[in-house]
């Protein structure tokens, strides 16, 4: 099945305003450069986004959060952007924050069709308020619903065009939950391959999650915080 | 003389036994890495994602698909592997991860943690915190144990937002070793020349002196 599409363009075909979208990354790392380059570039707007991370202010989400597209984040860190605090504090865009790890339970749990699930990170902080709470082998543990999006947009380092997908290091992280819990997911991959050339051995996401798949161009991926070796 | 951060993590790193896998939260923690004994085998865990994080990398072999959980360029090492997130918080949340370093604001004497948010400022978000102080087996905290204002750390309640309720084991602050033991904060070491009545007047919450209490050896 070939699930190729031509651009950044055509795979955001379907996303409209007030929508659910999940954008894999951590930091700028394994961020879907092109498709969020190409929304930004839209009019859409009043996206609820869930990423770990709301990209830097002038790459990644904090593109679309500048033009006032996003709604409500829901994440695990923010520090990174001085237009995110600014929107923040002046109430025009809501933020759920989550303890890291919940959050990509939630998602994986979205993806494999559990509704609901207890984690006992948050027990007893301001993230358990208003949460179920239940007492499993003498720990309290909070009630976490599982989340999914309308559309989910992942980056992987090699791709076939039957969807199935490869990450590179660290560039992994919450991609592959979320290419589990978008009802459509489109990937954006470095190389794109006919079926049969990646070794089925390695495969991180099978191709059964991906609905759209694409061969990004002129990936920048920028580093945060460039740390070197004193020698 | 209080520790300053490097002795503070070099203090540390004698927690960690050969065999353990390790994670190492942002700033002190960060500094353990360079304090490993010799001769054991430890490997650090980054939330992010992997498994046998090496040193920094060099301006040769940096790679933007490559950083750590503070986001900054790593390395990897001879055994490394990587995953999702996911499976990574499995690996925090099934008790996989045997040793937790991370930094503090305050902590209360039941063993409460807050180290994420101070009401009025910035809200950066948890990330990872909360994840791994509510699972990992043995959370050692790095901390100063009085703020600038010479107010103490170490309290009977806390005061800002919890990161966690009833985790830390141990703190390694710039006075002292402590465990949290349910009443009140145990006195191991002492930092050298740092006196009982010291740590004493800079600890709010109860101060828990049995016998004589070693010196730190550097």
């Amino acid at each position: 099945m070939d699930k190729t599409v031509k651009n950044a363009k055509e795979a955001i075909e379907g996303i409209r305003d007030n929508m659910t979208v999940m954008f894999g990354g951590f930091g700028l790392c394994g961020i879907p450069e092109n498709t969020i380059m190409e929304l930004s570039k839209t009019n859409i707007k009043g996206l609820i986004c869930i990423s770990n991370n709301c990209g830097v202010d002038d790459f990644g989400l904090g593109l679309m959060l500048k033009n006032h597209q996003i709604k409500k984040m829901v994440s695990s860190y923010v520090g990174e952007n001085a237009e995110f605090e600014r929107q923040m504090l002046s109430g025009e865009l809501e933020v759920e924050l989550l303890p890291q790890g919940s959050l990509a339970e939630k998602i994986r749990a979205g993806g494999a069709g559990i509704p609901a699930f207890y984690v006992p990170a948050g027990y007893g902080t301001e993230v358990g308020i208003g949460k179920e709470s239940r007492e499993f082998n003498g720990q309290m543990h909070l009630l976490e619903h599982a989340l999914t999006a309308d559309f989910a947009v992942v980056k992987a380092w090699k791709g076939d065009t039957a969807g199935n997908l490869i990450y590179k290091y660290t560039a992994n992280n919450f991609n592959s939950m979320m290419a589990m819990a978008g009802r459509i997911t489109i990937a954006e991959v470095e190389e794109l391959v006919p079926v049969g050339e990646l070794d089925p051995n390695f495969i991180h996401t099978s191709g059964i999650f991906v609905q759209r798949i694409f061969q990004g161009v002129d990936y920048e991926k920028r580093i945060e915080q460039l740390t070197l070796s004193k020698q | 003389m209080a520790l300053d951060k490097n002795q503070i993590a070099a203090r540390i790193a004698r927690e960690i036994k050969d065999g353990n896998y390790v994670n190492l939260g942002i700033g002190i923690p960060t500094l353990v890495a360079n304090y490993i004994p010799k001769g054991i085998i430890v490997t650090l865990q980054s939330e992010n994602g992997m498994l046998g994080m090496g040193p920094f990398p060099t301006m040769e072999t940096v790679d933007a698909d490559l950083i750590n959980a503070g986001k900054q360029t790593i390395t990897y090492l001879p055994g490394a592997s990587f995953f999702d997130s996911a499976t990574s918080f499995a690996m925090i949340r099934g008790g996989h991860v045997d040793v937790t370093i991370l930094g503090a604001f305050e902590v209360s004497e039941k063993g409460d943690i807050a180290s994420w948010k101070v009401p009025g400022k910035l809200i950066k978000g948890m990330g990872g915190a909360m994840d791994l102080v509510a699972s990992a087996k043995n959370i050692i905290v790095a901390m100063q144990h009085t703020n600038k204002e010479g107010q103490s750390k170490l309290l009977k309640e806390c005061t800002l937002p919890l990161t966690g309720v009833n985790c830390v084991k141990r703190i390694v602050s710039d006075l002292a070793v402590l465990d949290v033991v349910g009443k009140g904060f145990k006195l191991i070491e002492r930092a050298p020349g740092v006196s009982v009545e010291q740590i004493q007047k800079a600890t709010e919450g109860t101060l828990i002196v049995e016998g004589d209490i070693p010196e730190i050896i550097f």
